[in-house]
This record gives structure tokens, sequence and C-alpha cells, in this order.
């Protein structure tokens, strides 16, 4: 009952998001399939929806804008009216129009509501043969049950009734309705059974009984007549006024059991729900309330609990060895529990990821009407091709990945595909394809978005990286950096880093963006043929699997994911003064820079005999990092850093360990950056270490 | 002992604010998302009451209350109709079917209980 503690228009709210997805999904596919009669009731059924829970809730100017467009699909589903481009495109805005009224109903224009039921009426009438418009607005049905009128004097009447042979059978209850009427005053009831046949000839489940009720209230006629609301039409009902009848003086108490025997029949029964239970999960202050709300697998929620339980009994295991009263406790049965709730762990972490984990395919049905509408607006044709939309990701990811992907999209639209002359005469086909993919790689998710466009111009991408001081003149440098320069922050000709509102700029926003999520992005291009982003994303944020280092009396964390090897530092290379002389590796034939964390953190100490390097990798980079000694793989529970260390860049987090030591998170993209910068400065003979080493973490 | 009642409703947020209704009312409460559903648990539990939208995909509420009708457990138990169509048709046919009544959307909590109250008295 949780749910109930914010606002209840939030329930609606939530399912609101799924219904416009349902509904705008709908309309697309009949941009191709007009004619498809279960994606015309889908439409409607969303339509219906909308409208009958959101005046349910209270949203009533959204009820009436819906009923008016849900009237035209009634219609529509009964083949009245086509669909056509025109209706799609006007439901489409009335769609949007509908969001507004429930996101920010206070800033809805109502002008803009009518002038988009008017295009829907033109859109209907020039469609119907002979213009007929039936489009009248209806007011919302009253509903059934009448509040308590004012209290009036009270009134004597001789209700007499009898019932539809048929009334169990439509579930109703004389009983019910007698105590009904009985509770608007006082009264006594008399049974008239005579119409009851010899057990030969009797029906058990017709009605044979008429009943005569006296009855003295101050309600009025009309709500006892409202007792008899459901079958009013069948029962055969007289009302009179008291006052003119002489009281019958052998009116008797009527006797209920038999009937009750009927009607209440069935035994109550617990169920569990197998829908899927709301959880609700803390999330930004920003976000909106709708957001915080994850529907999670039953199955999900059953497997936690039974790993919750076993957790307890491992944990009643532990304390009763701990108080056995022997002196030496077995060390082997110790371990044994250990490894237990080890596993325990594992799995419940695993679980309790899974709770936060929703399928990407929702974040990808809304690009569906963005390249729609964009590819109307460039004047291209691009069709959206999806995949992996079952790929599952944390569910804040999910949401945050939105406006990337816009960007993205927006991009490879407006730059990489051409327009459909261009393409023919490269001997393309007219319409473009936009790709957009979603796929488990290891502990991470991959995105990638792909089209087949002209690819990234490499010639004016270098002209440019010259103009703005990135690249020095007459550099060599290979396609695939020299591609990535387009996430420099200054490259981008964007005044403002905000929004999405710029097309073509801020890819360094992407680039951000992808980063606070401890994720990576990449471009590849061939000319001609297309371009690709690919987005590297953890599966979670919470909770990654890290390599625990020692360097000195410091601990630190790699996440497992970024690991890409771990090597003994010859004593050559080690002997080779740090800060000075080439710091590289040959690891797999490929020259690898590495740093010494100790120098790079201001360790204090001498470093072991045998040092090790930790290969790390992000996309194809790959840098070393030397550390004294590799103490394994450890659960790490990401801390963020206060406020105060915001500006530090050097690390994404801290975890606490077993003993209660403070580990830092290395943030292994800022590492690499560094120290590709450093290797370029250490060829003009520049050290940023001479004095003072852990200046440049503290940006 | 609490009374159960199904509600069967392919819009969730319905289904809640229905379901915390009566849990608040004191009822226990089965949900169930579509007709087809509704059937399943509804032979799958002993049920005191229905309340079903009409208008809902894998089996509309009709063809569920005329299935519910011709089981022997749910013969006279009452049924009651979600509807936002306040026209006759909708509800003579539903009537055909066998339910005991109807619930006009959008209503309040309290008067889906007086209803409630009425057919199970």
């Amino acid at each position: 009952m949780n749910i109930l503690a914010g606002d209840p228009a939030d329930i609606f709210r939530q399912e609101a998001d799924e219904l416009f997805v349902q509904l705008e999904t709908a309309l697309l596919d009949l941009e191709t399939s007009p004619g498809d009669k279960e994606t015309i009731a889908s439409a409607f059924r969303a339509l219906h929806t909308i409208k009958g829970s959101g005046a349910m809730f209270g949203f009533d100017a959204l009820a009436r804008f819906t009923h008016r467009v849900e009237s035209v699909f009634d219609r529509v589903r009964n083949g009245e009216v086509p669909v056509t481009p025109a209706l799609i495109g006007v439901t489409l805005t009335a769609r949007d129009h509908m969001r507004q009224l429930i996101d920010a109903p206070g800033r809805v224009v109502p002008e803009v509501g009518a002038a988009i039921l008017h295009d829907l009426d033109q859109v209907v009438s020039g469609q119907v043969d002979g213009g007929v418009r039936r489009l009248a607005a209806v007011a919302a049905p009253a509903p059934v049950a009448l509040p308590p009128p004012p209290p009036e004097p009270v009134h004597g009447y001789r209700i007499d009734f009898a019932l539809p042979a048929n009334a169990f059978l439509l579930g109703s209850n004389p009983v019910a309705m007698i105590r009904e009427m009985l509770e608007m005053g006082s009264g006594q009831v008399r049974c008239d059974a005579s119409d009851v046949p010899g057990v030969d000839g009797l029906d058990p489940e017709r009605c044979y009984l008429r009943w005569e009720i006296m009855l003295h209230t101050d309600q009025p006629v009309e709500a006892i007549e409202d007792v008899f609301l459901f079958i009013r039409n069948e029962t055969q009902l007289t009302i009179e006024p008291l006052a003119e009848l002489a009281v019958t003086p052998e009116v008797t108490p009527l006797p209920v059991e038999p009937e009750s025997e009927a009607v209440e029949m069935a035994v109550p029964a617990v169920m569990v729900p197998e829908e899927p239970t709301v959880v609700p999960v803390t999330a930004g202050a920003n976000r909106s309330a709708s957001d915080s709300v994850i529907k999670v697998n039953s199955d999900r929620v059953n497997s936690l609990m039974n790993q919750v339980g076993e957790l307890v009994i491992v944990q009643s295991r532990l304390k009763q060895m701990a108080h056995s009263g022997q002196d030496e406790l077995s060390l082997v049965a110790l371990r044994a529990v250990v490894e237990e709730m080890g596993r325990l762990v594992t799995e419940l972490r695993e679980t309790t990821k899974g709770i936060r984990m929703v399928p990407i395919g929702s974040l990808f049905s809304r690009f569906r009407r963005v390249v729609r509408d964009l590819s109307r607006e460039l004047g291209k044709q691009v069709r959206l091709e999806t995949k992996g939309e079952e790929t599952e990701l944390d569910k804040t990811m999910v949401e945050s990945l939105n406006d990337p992907l816009v960007h993205l999209i927006r991009n490879a639209m407006d730059h990489g595909i051409e327009s459909a002359g261009l393409r023919r005469s490269a001997g393309k086909p007219e319409e473009g394809v936009l790709l957009l993919t979603a796929t488990h790689v290891g502990g991470q998710v991959l995105i990638t978005v792909d089209d087949d466009g002209k690819g990234l111009n490499l010639a004016r991408i270098r002209t440019k990286a010259e103009e703005r001081g990135l690249l020095a003149p007459g550099v060599e440098i290979a396609d695939g950096e020299l591609a990535q320069l387009i996430f420099h922050p200054g490259f981008s000709t964007a005044q403002s880093v905000t929004g999405i509102s710029g097309r073509g700029v801020g890819m360094d926003v992407v680039k951000r963006s992808i980063e606070a999520l401890r994720g990576s992005v990449d471009v590849t291009s061939q000319p001609g043929v297309g371009c690709r982003v690919t987005l590297r994303l953890p599966l979670t944020l919470a909770i990654i699997d890290g390599l625990l280092l020692k360097v000195g009396e410091e601990r630190y964390i790699v996440p497992l994911s970024n690991i890409d090897a771990i090597v003994e530092l010859a004593e050559a290379e080690r002997d080779a003064p740090s800060g000075e002389g080439n710091h590289f590796l040959f690891i797999r034939d490929e020259l690898v820079p590495f740093l010494h964390l100790r120098d790079l953190f201001a360790v204090p100490g001498a470093p072991p005999e045998h040092e090790k390097v930790v290969i790390v990798v992000v996309g194809k980079r790959r840098i070393g990092l030397v550390v004294d000694q590799i103490l394994g793989d450890h659960q790490t529970v990401i801390k963020s850093l206060s406020r105060l260390h915001a500006d530090v860049r050097s690390f994404s987090g801290a975890t606490i360990l077993g003993d209660g030591r403070v580990a830092l998170i290395l943030e292994i993209d800022h590492l690499i950056e560094f120290g590709q910068q450093r290797e370029e400065r250490m060829r003009n003979l520049l050290d940023p270490f001479g004095k003072g080493g852990h200046e440049f973490h503290v940006r | 002992m609490a009374k159960t009642i199904m509600t069967v409703d392919d819009s969730s947020s319905v289904r809640q604010m229905v379901g915390m209704t009566l849990k608040g009312a004191g009822f226990t409460v089965v949900e169930a998302v579509d007709g087809a559903d509704g059937l399943a648990k509804a032979k799958a539990s002993a049920l005191d009451m229905i309340i079903t939208d009409l208008n809902m995909p894998n089996m509309d509420g009709i063809a569920l209350i005329t299935a519910l009708r011709a089981l022997p457990n749910y013969k006279f138990t009452p049924i009651v109709m979600l509807t936002t169509e306040s026209q006759a048709t909708r509800k003579q046919e539903g009537k055909t079917a066998g339910a005991t009544g109807w619930i006009v959307k959008p209503f309040k909590p309290e008067q889906l209980l007086e209803v409630v109250k009425k057919v199970l008295g």
C-alpha cells in the first residue's frame, strides 16, 4: 500500500506514460499498415483508457479532450472513418497535447486543444462521404450512486416488489436490497412465498418470492427506486405513500436465511497477485514522481524474498556458532558459513540489480516518433530499425540515455544520411536506415547508433581541429583518433552545454553525459558507407565488480570491466626514473604507456621489489597502472564523493572495505586521457610531476 | 472472514484505485489484467464478487461475464461491470450476459463502495 503515500494521480501518470507509448506505437504502425484491425484496436484502447482512467483521477480536461479523439477512433474501428496520413498526423499532435494536459495542465492553452479538435473534425469530415459531422461533444456520464439528498420529513411507504425470475442468476441479492431499504429508516418486511411450487416442480435457481415492506424514511421515493437500480425494468415494483393506507396487522419480519445461503456461497481465499509489483525506488529529487516507480516482475521479488530468507538462516547459524560456548571455533565450519554467505550476497546483489533493470525497448520505441518527425522536417526518408530491445539496463540509466541518444539520432539524420537525390546518385536506396542496437557484452551494455549515410568528413574535422588548436598542423594521426575529436569539448561550436536543441553540435555533451554514467563513447566511420557511434555502459550504477589494488598503505579499486591484463613490471623498465624516459610496455605487440600510481598520487614509502602493472582499457585505448600489489577482486559498493571533491576527476567514487578502510575508485577514462596528454608533454620535455605530483587531479 | 473481490481491468491505475478502495474497506482483492486472466483467476480462487471493465484485450468484459456464469461456482456471484459507455445497449448486453449491475466511469471511491455494498449486502 505504500504507493498510496504519494499523490494518487502519480499512479495514473505512470500508466499514462505506457499508454502514450502504446498509442504512439500504434499510430506509427498504422502509417505503414493503415488497415490493421489489431493496431486500430490498440490505439482505441489506449485512448479509451486514457480517457476513463484520467477522469477517475481528476484529469477532467484530459478526459474531455481524449473523449473526442476516442470517438473518432471508435468510428475508425467500425470502418466509418479511414486511416489516412492526415488522421495519424493530427492524432499524434493530439497525443502530445494530452501529454501536456497531464504534465503541465496549468500551462496548456485551451485554444490549442480546440484547434487540434477542429483539425480532427476537418480531417474526419473531409474523409467521410457527405461530410457528416457527428462529433458532438458528449458530456461526461453522470455517476450512478447519488449523493445523499438534504434531510426531509419522514414519510411512510408501502413497497411491494417481485424480482425477475432470473434475479439470482444475475447475482442479485434480495436480502441486500431489503437491508438497504431498512437502513433508510425503520420498517417491517413480509415475504409472500405463495408462488413457490411443490418440490416436484421447484426450480431452485428461480426466484418465486414477493415482498412487501412498510418503510418509514426521510428519503425520497427515488432513493427507494435506486435500490432496484440494476434491475429496475425487470422488477415489478410499486411504491405507495403509507398515509393513504391502513397498516396491515399481520406484517411479520422476514426469514432471510434460506436466500442468503444461495447468494453467499463463495469462500474467500487469499491469492498472491501475479501482476508486476510496484516498488518505489528513491531517485534524484529533480526526477518526476512517475519516474521513480519501477514495475518489477513478481518472480524477481519472490527470489529476493527467498534469498533474504536464506540469509537470515545463515545469519542465525553464525550467531549460534558465536555463542556455542566453545572457546575454539571450528575454522572449517566458519569458512563454510562464510562461503555460503558470500554466495547468497552475490545472488542477492544480482537479484536486487535485476529489480532496477528494464528492457531498453521502451526507450527505443520513443525514437520512432523522433525519426518520423525529423525526417519530415529535414525532407529525408529515414527508416528506424532496432535490435536487442529486450536488453536490460538500469532504469535510471535508461532515463539518462534518452537525451544523448536523441542527440546522436539527430546528428546522424542531419549530417550523416544524405538527401534522397544524393543517395540515388551514390547508388544507395533512397530511404536511409538508422539502426539502433543494444547487446550485453560481459558486464557492460553496448548501444550502437548506425547510419548508412556519407560517413564523417575527416578532412573537415582535421581543418576544424587545427583551427581550434586541438591538433598541431601537419601532425600525423590515425583516422580513428581523428574521428574521436568530434567529442572534444573544444571542437564543438555550441555556446550552451545544456540542451539538445542545437543540431550537429555539442557531441561533447553526449560524451560527458555518457561518462557521467561511467560509460564511454566511440565513433567509427567509413566514407560513403556510414557512421557508427558506440556507447559502452555499465549494467548498473550502484555496485560493480572491482579489482582491489595496493600502493603503499593506500587501496584503490579499478572496475573489473576495464581490466585488460596484469603483468609484472620488468626491472629494466622500472629502473627508468619516473618522470623521464620512455614509460612504455610492449603488450601483445603494442606499445602501451604506463603511469606510476605511487608518483601520481604522491603515496609515501618506497616501492617493493616486484611491482605489478595493471593494463586497463577503455574502448581501444589502453594504459598501464603500476601498483605495489594486487589484492584480488572486490564487490564494490560505490559511494559518491562529497561535493567538496566534485572537481576531483581521477576518482569516480569511493568504497568501504571489510576492515573499514576507504578505497578510492579510479576513473580510468580520465587516467588514460591524462596518460596520453603526459606522453605528448613528455615529447616536449615537460614534466608535470617535477613538483607536487598530485596537482593534476584537482582541476 | 473478509470477502474476496476480483477487479478485472486492463488499466493498472483503475485496478489500483479499485483495489486500494476495497482493501481500505476490509475486502481481500484479487487483480486481473484482462478477461482471460480474470477467468483463470476466478477458477483458481473463490470470489465473492467481480468488478470487471468491458473494453479489454484478450476476452472482453461481456465474454468474461458469459464465461463466469457458465461456471457452477459463479452462477449467482455478483458481477458488476465498469463502463465509460453510458449507452443502454452496452449495459443491456452486459445484463443479458448475466451482469448484476454496472458502475459508470468516472466514479469516486465512495460510489464504488456504495455499489459493492448494494450488491454484497
